[in-house]
């Protein structure tokens, strides 16, 4: 496929590929922590694709650049080279209204300063979408129940965020991305501190959410499990490279799995034709 | 689901503004002078009718002419200091961050104190001379928000333990510089400055500086207003604040100058007063919740009740003798302050 999705002139409609909505073209990345100083971390160069309602797993080690990827995707940090394009727009040049208007993210931890009720935390996913001092409007209260309703959290919406278990408050945060109305929704490890039911139930969601409002779904995550069985496409990282990136099935092979984690592990398929992997000890 | 709505909002900021016009009624008829409320009523009502001349108390002079004035400034001060600290929790992330806890207004008094000194030297035109305090102020409290700022930054966010450390220390090193240049005061000038130190409203002031203030405080908390809804995001923090869409920076430079503004106007004319801008804002939060929306002006007319309240006191308590009303915010603030925080854990 070309790949040549131009920067938009002003005021002329982006030609955008409208099978494609995000663009990951020879992005590369480094941090240092003063100019004159080898960088300490480098992203090295890497593309891939997502189409509306796609969902992609970023995987790897720690400290292999996910969460750096993401930062990348969400527009917060400028790549050193290459671009991100969001329906032909590049994410690191929009202005940070427009962003949040079309990237939502879901951070690892959601840590508030005052505790507010649920359906408050749900409607600051409005802001992007009112003036500085605009009162919320009966269709902000329209979209942010029925972000509620979409991850099933409506009878949350009186508890006090504080008050919550850890999934609840989990499913509140992604109710406010979705109240966002994105065209591109980012997950920096969603299951991090969820039982198995909870991360099956997460998962399961964003699926189903992908496919129903047409999102493309980036999320970051250790669990290979999950990401086998629900991602569309998988990007694998090491030390800051992107091994390979493909289907679950092409990409999460024993062999290229055991040496990115340093841990033996064998891999089949089940019969809709997802990987399964299983752990062995060391010893 | 219930939203704020302008109705909601003025319904309670009228609430609190009629508790505000009976405490003002309560701290014009106390004090030294017993005034009967049928005499301040009709002394109220002929200025507002601008027929001063036909006053009919023996007393209006004392009333209008002093208490008045008096009472107009502790408002105006209140509110300062009770929005400058409302914000600066948000925007600081912190909800010990207030200006006096943080040494803001100890760099503004110092900054005022430069500006005095300087103003003797120089010789300043005296129209101008009952600006060169508050400037100084505000330029004192405007250097001191930025040194505490880069303080308490670690890895590009604030933290919260470092910048309560930053402002602490900052605080006590002001302090210590304002007590080498008051070893240069003697008598009269030194007792002056002692109370204006511990926060005092008691020197009257000139109309024009009143003028000067509440121009200030509307700009000044007008501007803040303006990113109500920003800083209700910027609880979460500021790069989650980012990516719903709040121009940070912007914020960022707004918040800091007004609080400059705010708290350089309120130490020019009353000097050092705590606990006014810590504990109100907490209280407002406890009644109306923490959108900021309707906190910031909550904030303002409980901060003017607050220091009308404890203004009055600090005038009768001890009657005729006066006790610097920061002595009396801090009496009364301290106790609370720990009442909160141990409810709090309970």
């Amino acid at each position: 496929m070309s790949t040549a999705v131009r920067h938009p002139v002003p005021g002329e409609p982006p030609r955008a590929n409208l099978d494609v909505r995000l663009s990951v073209e020879q992005v590369s990345y480094a941090y240092a922590p003063n100019p004159s100083q080898a960088p300490l971390f480098t992203l090295e160069a890497m593309s891939f694709q997502a189409k509306p309602g796609e969902v992609v797993a970023i995987l790897g080690p720690n400290a292999s650049g996910k969460s750096t990827l993401l930062k990348l995707i969400s527009g917060a940090l400028a790549p050193l080279s290459g671009r991100i394009f969001l329906n032909g727009f590049a994410t690191h040049s929009l202005p940070v209204k427009t962003r949040a208007q079309r990237i939502a993210l879901v951070q690892q931890e959601s840590r508030l300063l005052f505790p507010s009720r649920a359906w408050e935390f749900v409607l600051q996913g409005r802001h992007p979408y009112r003036g500085g001092l605009r009162f919320e409007t009966e269709e902000d209260v329209i979209i942010a129940n029925n972000a509620l309703a979409q991850v099933g959290a409506t009878h949350l919406a009186d508890r006090w965020m504080d008050k919550i278990s850890g999934g609840e408050k989990q499913r509140v945060i992604l109710a406010r991305a979705l109240a966002q109305q994105p065209l591109l929704l980012l997950l920096d490890e969603p299951t991090l501190h969820l039982d198995i039911g909870a991360q099956v139930d997460l998962l399961e969601s964003l699926r189903r959410l992908a496919a129903q409002n047409r999102y493309t779904v980036a999320v970051v995550t250790h669990e290979l499990n999950l990401a086998g069985e629900y991602a569309d496409q998988v990007v694998l990282l090491q030390r800051g490279k992107c091994l390979r990136v493909g289907s679950p099935a092409t990409v999460m092979q024993r062999e290229i799995l055991e040496q990115v984690f340093q841990a033996p592990l064998s891999v089949e398929m089940t019969a809709s034709g997802r990987p399964r992997i299983t752990l062995f000890s060391n010893t | 689901m219930r939203p704020l709505t302008l109705t909601r909002l003025f319904l309670r900021c009228s609430v609190l503004a009629a508790i505000l016009f009976v405490v003002v009624v309560v701290a014009l008829k106390l004090g030294a002078v017993q005034v009967s409320l049928y005499g301040l009523g009709k002394d109220l009502i002929s200025v507002l009718l601008h027929r001063t001349s036909s006053l009919s108390s023996d007393y209006g002079m004392i009333v209008l002419d002093i208490r008045l004035p008096r009472i107009l400034l502790a408002i105006m001060v209140g509110a300062s200091l009770s929005v400058a600290g409302a914000s600066f929790q948000a925007l600081l992330r912190n909800p010990l961050a207030d200006p006096y806890v943080l040494g803001v207004s100890s760099g503004a008094a110092l900054g005022a104190i430069v500006a005095l000194i300087l103003e003797n030297r120089l010789n300043v035109s005296p129209e101008m001379a009952g600006l060169v305090t508050p400037l100084g102020a505000f330029a004192g409290a405007a250097v001191t928000i930025a040194v505490v700022y880069v303080l308490g930054r670690r890895d590009g966010e604030i933290d919260s333990t470092t910048l309560l450390l930053g402002g602490v220390i900052t605080a006590s090193f002001l302090s210590a510089v304002i007590m080498v240049l008051m070893t240069t005061l003697s008598g009269n000038n030194l007792r002056g400055a002692v109370f204006w130190l511990m926060g005092d409203l008691s020197t009257p002031q000139p109309r024009s500086l009143l003028y000067f203030l509440s121009f200030g405080f509307i700009a000044a908390a007008g501007a803040i207003y303006t990113t109500a809804s920003d800083l209700n995001l910027l609880l979460a923090g500021e790069k989650e604040a980012m990516h719903l869409g709040v121009d940070v920076p912007r914020v960022r430079i707004v918040v800091y100058l007004a609080v400059s503004v705010l708290t350089g106007l309120a130490v020019s004319v009353s000097g050092l007063i705590g606990y006014v801008g810590l504990l109100v804002p907490h209280i407002m939060r406890l009644i109306f919740g923490s959108d900021h929306r309707m906190l910031l002006p909550a904030a303002a007319l409980g901060g003017a009740i607050a220091l009308v309240i404890a203004d009055t006191l600090a005038r009768t308590v001890t009657s005729p003798t006066d006790i610097p009303v920061g002595a009396m915010t801090a009496i009364a603030g301290a106790p609370l302050f720990i009442y909160l925080l141990r409810r709090r854990f309970a």
